[in-house]
């Protein structure tokens, strides 16, 4: 009995070859190829992109196969090939401007230059199992889109004219810090913050971002615009002395209108929108809103806001939304802790000694 | 250096040894203080040790002989998985014998035997901040170590006493290490803290999720925090000795043997089991 709280290699082989086995299922089934997971099960796909901090949807495709579904364990297998990549040079910032647009809708304006753009969207779908769909059913040919030419303005810039949106943040001057290579050191900046809630999990974010919409540090938002499409990425090459397009990627980009702040007849700031951004690979659109709910909440400071809500803190927000983070501390809780916790018995069973031993109070004091 | 395919030496590209190196260069400068670097997603979950295999993946050479110990036991399968790790990138000798290791790394405890001062024992840290369960704050934190400002901690070994009549941390208690910084040193018991005083073995921590290193030179003094008149003391084991080798003096592993209460002890530490009774000590 001894060895039955250890485990050995044996063991550990054996439950290797299981959850390879499970993985597959029963072999009567064909199994699926990477092509089909990246074209039938993109959204997955674009989560593990996000999360994994890495555009490869066939690497993705691959990830989510070999993990059976498991979101957390797919994005972990990115994560642990990405660190492993040579960094070669930083792109040019992309310019979402240039998009070439799936989607673009607009929450703040009933119409506007570009147009609004449904797209493939679940928005306006009754949620109703499709059982023809279980049947094999197919899907009806999509409808011929004509793309607007030429770039279609932000709704950022429509108001920006006016003066009544904070102007677009000019952004680190030097080489973006790289929080993947470099240690978090708090306070963060903005792009090292936005940098961890683009890579953030999905539903952390999502709950803290509806948080400040129930009050725990509101910021009273509008959609002014989503945005979902490919966007080019260009690298500087100083040996030629220009860009070069390496190729494509899809995003989804969202900017948030908040509540104004300056205004005050002895105010150096005139009456102005402030503004929350977020944006991720592929299409993960509540994703990116909830992540601009964030930015904004997370810049209290810089308006002078106090910062009273759990979605305004920073160390709070940002320690705790990377998933492969928390997965791994929470699970380690299945490692053995026998020699603590024999550490604790030994305690409590001499406080507990104690405790007994303890002089009675006589019932007639 | 390639071993198992297209992976580096001890699986580490050499740009992010390096920059482990410097971060552990940097930590023995400065004993106890927590040195932040910039962890990498290894191929194993943030709190199974990814801050203890950085570590070694920096530190080991092809002549080392590497041991990995968890609860005191080198076939717990953690420690069964790492060692394989390193067999599999490293290709480095292994070994269960303390004294045989060059490298020992080791999860939740130190081994009973003293080590010498040609090895080095690497710790995995879950939480490196001692002072994090009373302010969970980072900023907080280490302005109180730049101030050595440490009253909290003693407040709480205090309301300990108050409460209790002793101090009831049991493990990861906290040390002062060469009379500057306070340290948490891993979730070892208490009873190993006096071996980490004066250790002739280099003593090297790392966190993975949480991006910290720090060190313990050899032969530097590390005093557990206590009270004049409530000095420290360890886990005793009164009456028990361990049922394979009889040892006394060690840490025990209590194993339940039947729902009835039946209870017995055996060493945690299976390598210095296994040379006691190879040696023919006997219950």
């Amino acid at each position: 009995m001894y060895v039955a709280v250890k485990g050995g290699e044996a063991a550990i082989e054996a439950a290797h070859t299981l959850l390879a086995a499970r993985r597959r299922g029963p072999k009567e089934l064909p199994a699926m190829t990477l092509p089909q997971i990246v074209a039938q099960m993109a959204y997955a796909v674009d989560r593990i992109m996000a999360e994994g901090s890495l555009y490869d949807p066939e690497l993705a495709a691959l990830a989510l196969k070999q993990t059976g579904g498991e979101m957390i364990e797919a994005i972990f297998l990115m994560r642990a090939y990405r660190t492993t990549l040579p960094r070669f040079g930083a792109s040019r910032p992309i310019d979402t401007a240039t998009m070439r647009l799936d989607r673009r809708i607009s929450a703040t304006f009933k119409d506007l230059p570009g147009g609004q753009r449904l797209g493939p969207t679940f928005d306006y779908t009754h949620r109703l199992l499709d059982f023809a769909l279980a049947a094999e059913g197919d899907a009806p040919a999509p409808p011929r889109v004509n793309n607007p030419e030429g770039p279609m303005p932000r709704v950022s810039d429509l108001l920006k004219g006016e003066g009544l949106v904070e102007p677009d943040d000019p952004g680190p001057q030097d080489a973006p810090r790289d929080i993947t290579r470099e240690p978090l050191t708090y306070p963060l900046s903005r792009a090292e913050r936005l940098q961890a809630l683009a890579r953030g999990d999905e539903g952390f974010l999502l709950a803290l971002g509806y948080s400040t919409q129930r009050g725990f540090g509101r910021n009273h938002p509008f959609a002014g615009e989503i945005r979902i499409g490919a966007v080019e990425v260009e690298l500087d090459v100083p040996e030629l002395g220009f860009a070069v397009t390496l190729g494509e990627v899809v995003v989804s980009e969202c900017q948030m209108v908040n509540q104004f702040t300056g205004g005050g007849l002895a105010g150096d700031v005139p009456p102005q929108f402030t503004r929350g951004y977020g944006l991720a690979f592929g299409r993960q659109e509540r994703k990116v809103m909830a992540m601009a709910l964030l930015d904004r909440a997370l810049r209290a400071d810089e308006f002078g806001e106090p910062r009273l809500a759990p979605a305004q803190d920073e160390e709070f927000v940002i320690s705790h939304s990377d998933n492969i983070q928390a997965s791994g501390f929470v699970e380690h809780l299945k490692l053995p802790h026998y020699v603590d916790f024999q550490a604790e018995l030994d305690l409590v069973r001499r406080l507990r000694a104690e405790w007994e031993a303890r002089p009675v109070k006589d019932a007639a004091e | 250096m390639m071993a198992d395919g297209g992976y580096n030496f001890a699986y580490l590209d050499e740009q992010t040894k390096r920059m482990v190196r410097r971060a552990l260069l940097k930590a023995v400068a400065i004993p106890g203080y927590q040195v932040p670097f910039a962890s990498r997603e290894m191929p194993m979950p943030y709190g199974w040790g990814t801050g203890g295999v950085q570590v070694t993946a920096a530190i080991l050479t092809p002549d080392d002989t590497l041991k990995v110990i968890d609860q005191g036991a080198d076939d717990t399968t953690n420690a069964v998985s790492i060692r394989a790790f390193f067999a599999r990138t490293a290709d480095v000798a292994t070994t269960t014998e303390t004294h045989a290791a060059t490298v020992i790394q080791t999860r939740h405890r130190i081994p009973e035997a003293p080590l010498t001062n040609d090895q080095i024992l690497v710790y995995q840290v879950p939480i490196p901040e001692p002072l994090r369960f009373l302010e969970p704050r980072e900023t907080e934190t280490r302005t109180m170590h730049a101030l050595a400002e440490y009253g909290l901690m003693h407040v709480k070994l205090y309301e300990d006493i108050a409460r209790h009549g002793e101090i009831t941390t049991t493990y990861a208690y906290p040390v002062k290490v060469a009379g500057r910084y306070v340290m948490d040193p891993s979730p070892i018991p208490k009873f190993d803290n006096p071996k980490m005083d004066g250790m002739a073995a280099l003593q090297l921590f790392g966190a993975g999720r949480e991006q910290r290193i720090y060190a313990i030179p050899p032969y530097t003094r590390v005093k557990s925090l206590d009270f004049e008149d409530h000095p420290f003391s360890v886990q005793k084991f009164s009456g028990q000795k361990c049922a394979l080798c009889g040892a006394t003096h060690v840490y025990l592993d209590e194993v339940v043997t039947d729902d009835a209460g039946g209870r017995m002890f055996t060493c945690s530490d299976t390598d210095y089991c296994e040379r006691r009774r190879a040696a023919g000590f006997l219950p």
